[in-house]
């Protein structure tokens, strides 16, 4: 598992072959990236600030992935968040998860998302020209989580 | 003592990160502690009257209901929004 909170963008592409690298039982890798809109709301945006609660936040997206293994049969996964200044169009995340079959790597890669969104301990502000805003949380997000909390049972 | 930390609106909006406190001695729960920061003044007063804060005591999200004790680490924050 590998989790980095870093200010520096990443290459997916060279995440994503060391995430298999030597590791034959690995059938399928389902990766995400989130990037940086340039419209939130209807405003435009033109910079977005990521704040985190270091220790925390490591400690949240390490739980998310064990939740995940114990769910979905994982070989390996990774996640990579960004912090700091922003610009549209930017790299924020990165979530890839390995797993022998695709199924489980799908379904792990959405679930680790969707924890991450909801309970991983970042924060962003977003700058519109002269104004600042602290992004507001969705409801929508919420949902999702509930989702899996009723697939389990 | 206890250590309390501020995120995102409420750091700025408490105009501090972090402080050190003597955890009062009425103070067993995050609940108390969040209605004995309330009296802190105006700020304060709406920070922690809002009812979207969360908390993470030791940097594990709990419920308000949640026991705190002396060298703890209590953060407030609002819902969070990474990804």
């Amino acid at each position: 598992m590998k989790i980095k909170i870093q200010t520096e963008d990443f290459d997916a592409g060279t995440e994503i072959k060391q995430l298999s690298n030597g590791n034959l039982q690995v059938g399928a890798i389902v990766s995400f990236i989130g990037l940086v809109r340039d419209i939130n709301d209807n405003a435009k945006v033109t910079e977005i600030v990521l704040e985190h609660y270091p220790g925390m936040t490591e400690k949240a997206l390490v739980k998310i992935v064990d939740d995940a293994r114990a769910r979905w049969a994982i070989v390996d996964a990774l996640v990579i968040h960004r912090i700091g200044r922003l610009l549209p169009n930017e790299q924020i995340v990165l979530v890839a998860v390995a797993s022998a079959h695709r199924r489980d790597a799908f379904d792990a890669c959405e679930f680790i998302m969707d924890y991450l969104k909801t309970h991983a301990p970042f924060w962003k502000k977003e700058s519109l020209g002269e104004k600042e805003r602290w992004v507001e949380a969705k409801v929508a997000d919420e949902a999702l989580i509930e989702r899996w909390q009723q697939k389990k049972d | 003592m206890i250590t309390i930390l501020y995120f995102a609106r409420l750091r700025e909006n408490l105009g501090q990160a972090s402080e050190n406190l003597a955890l009062p001695s009425n103070v067993k729960n995050v609940e108390q502690l969040r209605l004995w920061l309330q009296q802190r003044g105006d700020a304060w007063q709406r920070e922690f009257t809002k009812n979207d804060i969360r908390v993470a005591v030791n940097q594990e999200m709990v419920k308000f209901n949640a026991q705190i004790k002396d060298d703890d680490e209590i953060a407030f924050f609002p819902p969070v929004t990474g990804g």
